[in-house]
């Protein structure tokens, strides 16, 4: 009845959050990494602290897919409030595994899958004494009935919860037990393994687990940068997380125990955004995490920043909205937002990472060009990247970068220089030299948020005014030539169809290209990987005949973000939309360009 | 043209230099374009007479501001000195930002009651929470000028406007706000007073910690009629300082002398003294709770009540309290910030 997977499955557990179940699904994942399998891990949880169901989904694939697949080949359900939805959400041929301490017959109505009953409770119960430990070790104990199922290496496990709890002995040995319980029972009772599992594959030395909130966080200590300022938002609250335990690990000073890196958790995210502009004023690199609702309230700020040219990075986390929306599901539905972020005329450079990978890397670039541009910049991660669990290459640092502090005199400079003009632009990019406080009085100019001319002086003077922001287009096409160029993937062939994608909605793209070849359709593609949009980004609009914009919300906004600033014909651009708060599967992007192209057939 | 360059006159015969050789006019900034006799204009003045006799470097200083006509002032003094003249209520924020990454700033924040009490009232209450090494100045004039004669917050109730509305609304007392927030240092002093002003910003730059001070500063154009509680004649006819403080520069030693027990000598972190003189019998600056009561007696009686109110020079600044390095954050050399890619590869290891 059960077709064989091997290496090529989808492990789904539901619990209760709250319950430490993170740390038993995280050895699943750790343990079929390091037999060299490729795995990505996704939660989905409640905006809850304890009490409500929560899941985690594995995807084992041996061709490295990374995207979010809908089929469930292995569900584990531990939580009795959904259990007919988890039952009823595995794939035909598929497996349900469920603690048998209480009887659950009248529920198990499915025949087209195998159930399996687990009495994990009870094992536990007459094996530990200590009420929380029970529920705790509950948890390892399905790991350890899993390990047998899957053909886990248990020489694998066993060194992980030696690494985990290497200070904690004690642990080590209840938590041993609570997997040879496990384990133990399903050898005895069922047939191991099961046509689904794993086996030992390739090398995944070369690579690390990591969320995107951790790279972008261990970045901004890279980076340089010594003042993060943020108000806690989910799901970008990791972010500051990482760079504080990044900070503590690198940044505290040896001998007098003094830091070298000042975190404010503001009272709110408009504070927070006057902290990153204040610091970055004086010249220490700075930066906040929020998401889309930090956003709207630093609008104001963005505009201030962005009309008196202050470097700053903004991370934005994305999470469902409008409003608080859905704070712990993923969407990619604040591009527009950031991109002209704030009232009057604006727009800003924002960097698209797909993955932790490019979290790290960009988290690096974001601080060089807004201090090159002397400008917001926007890093636009989501809860997907943020907050999941990503199998990448490991993490490079090239130890000769030195970051680009962009135009700034120091006194000496300034001494040389007949008089200090903070807006001038001398050497035609659009960018003016600025100085720092504290340095040299001949070097002190006015930041100010009204009218201002070239000279740094307040003006109300029509000329004055337009002479200002006509320069700053200058410097936006600038920026068009130092943002991160787009990733070009070429059919086998050449193609009239060509999709454009950007951020998390990369792997489903990637396994849909090989999905469509084998329904005979060719497309290019183009990952974005910036805006302002440069050259080779309006050149792919202009070659394909149709362009499929693949993307996760509801109201196409790259879409329209292409029309705005590539001139092109709206209707080459066909949007295929994914905004239900779960990461977007392969299917979706599938699905949307076969559609579109039959019926363009039929028609 | 709200801009207008102030001539500067070399050589004026018996003007004084400071300690580190600056004349006063070093310490100016450009020309005020507030209403003749506005309230502001002698703060301003005040602040450069106060920055000079510090001897403190211009460039040295950082001064920000919210928006309103108290915003406005950072342009009138100290031109040497960076500003920054941020959005409507938020300059604390800036101000905590710029500390932050350059600790070794004198900063100076000027603010007014519409910008610190009412929009920026949440960023007002957490630059004191968090102790920053500041001067905060609020210039207070119970009025919203700009927008043409609003009461703001720290209007009185039962005051008048100009167009002969009556207020309302009880007003907020910066004052007491800040001690009751565990405030390090809050004083209230008059525009018109210029010799307590003086010393009063004096003592607030050199405390180590977050100086409020709170200036009645009378809008001749929207508040100064009869009706009005912030008016010159209102604020002169109840004007009750409290105490009377003398600042002394760890160089210069102690000549004034008061009778004993009616003076308290308080020692900052640079070794300079503030001496306070108990005007009123049995005032001391330095026990809050009767501080409190104090206030509210006099408040309630409709007095103006003015000098150092509250002082803890011992209260941590925010960089004591988090530990953060002597060195300012934007001169730590970037190797000293880069971990380098060993420690990157160590670190992975954890990470498979």
């Amino acid at each position: 009845m059960s077709e064989s997977r091997v290496n090529d499955f989808v492990l789904k557990i539901g619990t209760v959050n709250g319950t430490g179940s993170a740390s038993a699904n995280g050895l699943l994942l750790k343990a079929m990494f390091r037999m060299g399998i490729p795995v990505t891990g996704k939660n989905l949880f409640p905006s809850n602290i304890q009490g409500l169901p929560t899941w985690y989904g594995i995807r084992v694939n041996h061709k490295g897919y990374m995207a979010r697949s809908k089929r469930v080949d292995i569900m584990v359900a531990l939580n009795a409030q959904t259990y007919q939805k988890d039952m009823d959400n595995v794939s035909p041929g598929g497996f349900l595994i469920y603690d048998s301490t209480w009887p659950r017959e009248r529920q198990l109505s499915r025949t087209d899958i195998t159930i399996l009953g687990a009495p994990l409770a009870k094992l536990c119960n007459e094996n530990f004494s200590d009420a929380r430990v029970r529920i705790l070790m509950k948890n390892i104990a399905y790991v350890g009935v899993l390990a047998a199922l899957l053909n886990l290496d248990t020489t694998i496990l066993r060194a992980l919860i030696e690494e985990t709890f290497a200070s904690k002995p004690k642990l080590v040995e209840s938590n041993l037990k609570a997997i040879n319980l496990g384990f133990n029972y399903a050898k005895d009772n069922f047939t191991c393994p099961l046509p689904v599992h794993a086996e030992t594959m390739g090398d995944n030395s070369k690579h690390i687990m990591i969320d995107g909130n951790s790279a972008a966080g261990l970045g901004c200590v890279y980076a340089g940068a010594t003042v993060g300022a943020w108000y806690p938002i989910t799901p970008s609250t990791g972010l500051m997380d990482a760079f504080k335990a990044y900070c503590k690990m690198f940044r505290v000073d040896k001998e007098t125990g003094t830091k070298n890196y000042v975190i404010i958790q503001a009272e709110d995210e408009l504070a927070a955004a006057g902290t990153v502009l204040g610091a970055n004023w004086v010249g220490a690199r700075a930066f906040t995490p929020t998401s889309g609702p930090g956003i709207s309230l630093m609008s104001e700020f963005i505009g201030f920043a962005y009309y008196t040219e202050i470097p700053a990075v903004f991370f934005n986390v994305q999470r469902v909205g409008p409003s608080t929306g859905m704070p712990t599901r993923t969407q990619q539905c604040d591009i527009m937002l950031c991109a002209y972020a704030s009232h009057g005329d604006t727009q800003h450079p924002m960097l698209l990472p797909a993955d932790p990978y490019e979290c790290f890397e960009m988290a690096v670039s974001a601080f060089d060009l807004a201090e090159r541009l002397q400008t917001p910049v926007f890093v636009l991660s989501d809860l997907d990247i943020g907050m999941n669990d990503w199998m990448i290459p490991e993490l490079k640092w090239d130890d000769t970068y030195q970051p680009d502090r962009g135009k700034v005199l120091n006194s000496d400079d300034v001494d040389k220089l007949e008089k200090f003009y903070r807006y001038l632009d001398v050497d035609g990019d659009g960018i003016a030299a600025r100085t720092l406080p504290g340095e040299n009085a001949k070097g002190a100019y006015f930041v100010r948020g009204s009218g201002h001319n070239k000279h740094g002086m307040y003006t109300e003077s029509s000329n004055e005014y337009k002479d200002l922001v006509d320069r700053l287009l200058v410097k936006w096409e600038t920026a068009r030539t130092l943002v991160p160029k787009p990733i070009l993937i070429k059919a086998r062939k050449e193609t009239p169809i060509g999709i454009i994608a950007f951020g998390s909605s990369h792997g489903a793209v990637i396994e849909a290209l090989d999905d469509l070849r084998e329904k005979g359709i060719e497309a290019d593609y183009m990952r974005v990987r910036a805006f302002p949009f440069n050259g080779e980004v309006t050149r792919f609009v202009e070659q394909h005949e149709t362009i499929f914009v693949v993307e996760q919300n509801r109201d196409a906004q790259l879409r329209s973000l292409l029309i705005l600033e590539t001139n092109t014909d709206a209707r080459k651009l066909v949007p295929v939309l994914h905004y239900s708060g779960m990461p977007i599967p392969t299917s979706c992007v599938v699905d949307g360009i076969c559609e579109h192209l039959c019926a363009k057939d039929v028609a | 043209m709200s801009f207008i360059k102030k001539p500067k006159i070399n050589n004026i015969p018996g003007q004084l230099q400071n300690e580190i050789g600056l004349l006063k006019r070093d310490y100016e900034g450009v020309l005020s374009t507030l209403c003749a006799g506005c309230g502001h204009d002698s703060i301003t003045a005040a602040i450069v007479q106060a920055f000079w006799e510090l001897s403190i470097p211009p460039e040295k200083v950082i001064k920000l501001s919210g928006i309103g006509c108290s915003s406005k002032t950072p342009a009138y003094f100290l031109s040497g000195a960076h500003g920054f003249n941020s959005v409507h209520g938020r300059m604390p924020s800036v101000a905590i930002g710029a500390h932050s990454g350059n600790r070794d700033l004198v900063c100076i924040g000027v603010s007014g009651d519409g910008d610190s009490l009412s929009i920026g009232f949440g960023q007002f209450g957490h630059a004191v929470r968090r102790n920053l090494n500041m001067l905060y100045i609020i210039e207070n004039n119970g009025v919203y000028g700009l927008t043409k004669g609003q009461f703001s917050a720290a209007a009185d109730k039962g005051s008048k406007s100009k167009k002969g509305d009556v207020n309302q609304w009880k007003n907020i007392d910066a004052v007491s706000t800040a001690i009751s927030m565990g405030s390090s240092f809050v004083a209230r002093s008059f525009s018109g007073d210029r010799e307590q002003l003086i010393t009063l910003i004096k003592a607030g730059i050199m405390h180590p910690g977050c100086a409020i001070l709170d200036v009645v500063s009378p809008c001749v154009t929207f508040n100064n009629h009869a009706g009005s509680t912030k008016s010159y004649t209102y604020t002169r006819d109840h004007y009750h300082p409290a105490s009377q403080t003398d600042f002394i520069t760890p160089a210069s030693e102690i000549k004034v002398s008061y009778a004993e027990g009616t003076s308290t000598v308080v020692e900052l972190h640079d070794g300079s003294k503030l001496l306070l003189k108990k005007a009123s019998s049995g005032y001391d600056a330095t026990d809050r709770s009767r501080v409190m009561r104090y206030l509210e007696q006099q408040r309630a009686q409709g007095e103006v009540v003015t000098g150092l109110l509250y002082i803890n020079a011992e209260l941590p600044d925010m960089h004591r309290i988090y530990r953060t390095s002597e060195t300012p954050m934007k001169d730590l050399e970037y190797e000293k910030l880069n971990p380098g890619s060993e420690a990157l590869a160590k670190l992975q290891a954890r990470m498979r």
